[in-house]
């Protein structure tokens, strides 16, 4: 099950220590009043609800007394007619002053629910957030026809398996680990760097225990994760603009591209 | 006869097509398409209580809560990547399913069928170009989506699960590029993806399998052709969409979007 809130626990032990005050002081003077039992509810209720009950009790015998056989039926006629006259006693279950009504308790409702203290400023998603989303895809649709009018898609010469071109060339997102191939083992560039790269990328919400999200209370996480970004952008660029035949080193402005998407 | 006509007025065009459009608005079959609430109903009017009824009554209530943070209605703070990834992976279904009808992943075939496509058919040109660039316009959307999500610490609790299924959606998104790389079966294709998957054979202990079951056989041919298009067109689309699904149920599960700083 949940766990009871902090402030609805400490509240719960202030009002037990509180009662336990109360009948420790009641009991000096009633001894026989405070019960035994461990018993929350005042002395004083407790002995006011016993003279009220001992009241009943003794109007009750004076209107079976007279009306003799048909007491059950004259009990609630005896309340009443007692009730407004004042005279008769009071009605029955009524309280100090012939009140028939008792506040108990006021429960605040934080005390039950934890209600959020500020209101959140929100705004209708139609039309605000629907129209950024609809304007901002028409304008990657028109920029994607467009590009796609004047620009057009490679298409080589068909796959010929004996026909090795010079630079072989991966998709440009897997340049930055065709770099790393020139460096290190293929085990380790292919496999292991990639391979750990993306367990951390996983793992980061679960390292990064810092529960701030302004920018000014996370220069380290910011640095890292830039280092990283920056470190794969610069491996992709140097794949894709400097290296030409043999995958040497090369520069784009000197021999050209040798790079296709 | 002649003064009847007189005194009543011809109707107008505008008249005509204005009762067209209310009878139509009116009638069973249009307010059956559309439910209560809809901007195309009759009477439509911009009241609070509509603005409501336009995302609860429609099938965008799967995606948006009717109200959002003020904040992240700001361009500048999401920058759309998200949803403009998801935008573009639509663009790409539709563009995709197009370029199906012209396309057999055969060695014979697949190359000339491209060719085919973009002298013989109409827009087939537009619509490859459009795929292609798409392609490569969702993996870095997807790329600098996280970057976006990660310098505002959105990864935070409660949404650390949400990034890590953003990090398997980014490996979808690659393998989804890089297995419709191969299909067009031009020098390019084949031998980025040699590249490619000699790579993936460095993997220890399961390597030369993975490698040899991916490409059907011990190296690119016919067989790698089929099963990538396969991957391509109908497995990793499923598998993302689910993913996807979930990554933008847990949005709104863990408090929409996070911010502001």
């Amino acid at each position: 099950m949940t766990e009871i809130p902090e402030h609805l626990r400490k509240r719960a032990e202030a009002a037990r220590q509180k009662a336990a005050a109360e009948s420790e002081e009641a009991a000096v003077p009633a001894p026989a009043a405070a019960a035994p039992t461990d018993s929350r509810i005042p002395a004083a209720l407790l002995e006011r609800s016993r003279a009220a009950k001992a009241r009943q009790e003794g109007g009750e015998e004076a209107a079976s007394s007279g009306g003799g056989g048909v007491a059950v039926a004259e009990r609630p006629t005896t309340s009443i007619i007692a009730a407004p006259t004042g005279t008769g006693g009071i009605p029955v279950g009524a309280g100090p002053g012939g009140h028939t009504q008792r506040l108990l308790t006021v429960v605040k409702s934080g005390s039950i629910q934890e209600v959020k203290a500020s209101p959140i400023d929100k705004v209708h998603t139609w039309p605000h957030l629907i129209a950024a989303e609809f304007v901002s895809a028409l304008a990657l649709t028109a920029f994607i026809t467009i590009f796609s009018i004047f620009v057009n898609a490679p298409l080589q010469q068909l796959a010929n398996i004996n026909k090795t071109p010079n630079p072989s060339k991966a998709p440009w997102y897997f340049l930055g680990l065709q770099e790393l191939l020139t460096m290190f083992h293929p085990m380790v560039a292919g496999v292991t760097i990639p391979g750990m790269g993306l367990f951390g990328l996983m793992l980061a919400p679960y390292v990064d225990k810092n529960p701030s999200n302004k920018p000014e209370d996370r220069k380290f996480a910011i640095s890292i994760f830039t280092v990283f970004l920056m470190f794969w952008a610069v491996l992709v660029m140097i794949g894709t603009f400097f290296r030409g035949e043999g995958f040497n080193f090369t520069f784009p402005w000197r021999d050209g591209l040798f790079f296709d998407l | 006869m002649a003064k009847t006509i007189d005194e009543k007025p011809r109707l107008t065009a505008k008249d005509r097509a204005n009762r067209l459009t209310g009878n139509m608005k009116g009638s069973q079959a249009w307010n059956s398409i559309f439910r209560p609430g809809s901007i195309f109903r009759k009477g439509y009017t911009d009241s609070p209580r509509n603005r409501s009824y336009v995302i609860m009554n429609s099938v965008l209530y799967h995606l948006h809560p009717v109200k959002v943070k003020r904040h992240a209605v700001k361009v500048s703070y999401t920058l759309c990547l998200g949803g403009l990834s998801f935008f573009l992976f639509i663009l790409l279904t539709v563009t995709g399913i197009f370029l199906m009808f012209f396309y057999r992943p055969t060695v014979a075939n697949a190359w000339q069928d491209i060719s085919n496509l973009q002298t013989s058919v109409t827009f087939g040109l537009l619509v490859r170009n459009m795929h292609r660039w798409g392609a490569h316009l969702m993996v870095l959307s997807v790329f600098l989506h996280m970057a976006r999500v990660f310098y505002h610490g959105a990864y935070k609790p409660p949404r650390e699960f949400n990034w890590v299924i953003g990090v398997v959606l980014l490996m979808l998104t690659l393998l989804l590029s890089f297995t419709g790389y191969l299909l067009p079966w031009d020098q390019l294709a084949l031998w980025a993806v040699t590249v490619g998957t000699n790579m993936m054979g460095y993997t220890p202990v399961l390597g030369t399998q993975v490698r040899f079951v991916l490409l059907g056989g011990v190296e690119i041919g016919g067989d790698t052709l089929l099963r990538w298009y396969v991957l391509h067109v109908l497995m990793l689309p499923f598998v993302i969409v689910i993913f996807m699904a979930i990554h933008f149920w847990r949005v709104r599960k863990d408090g929409g979007i996070s911010g502001p700083l």
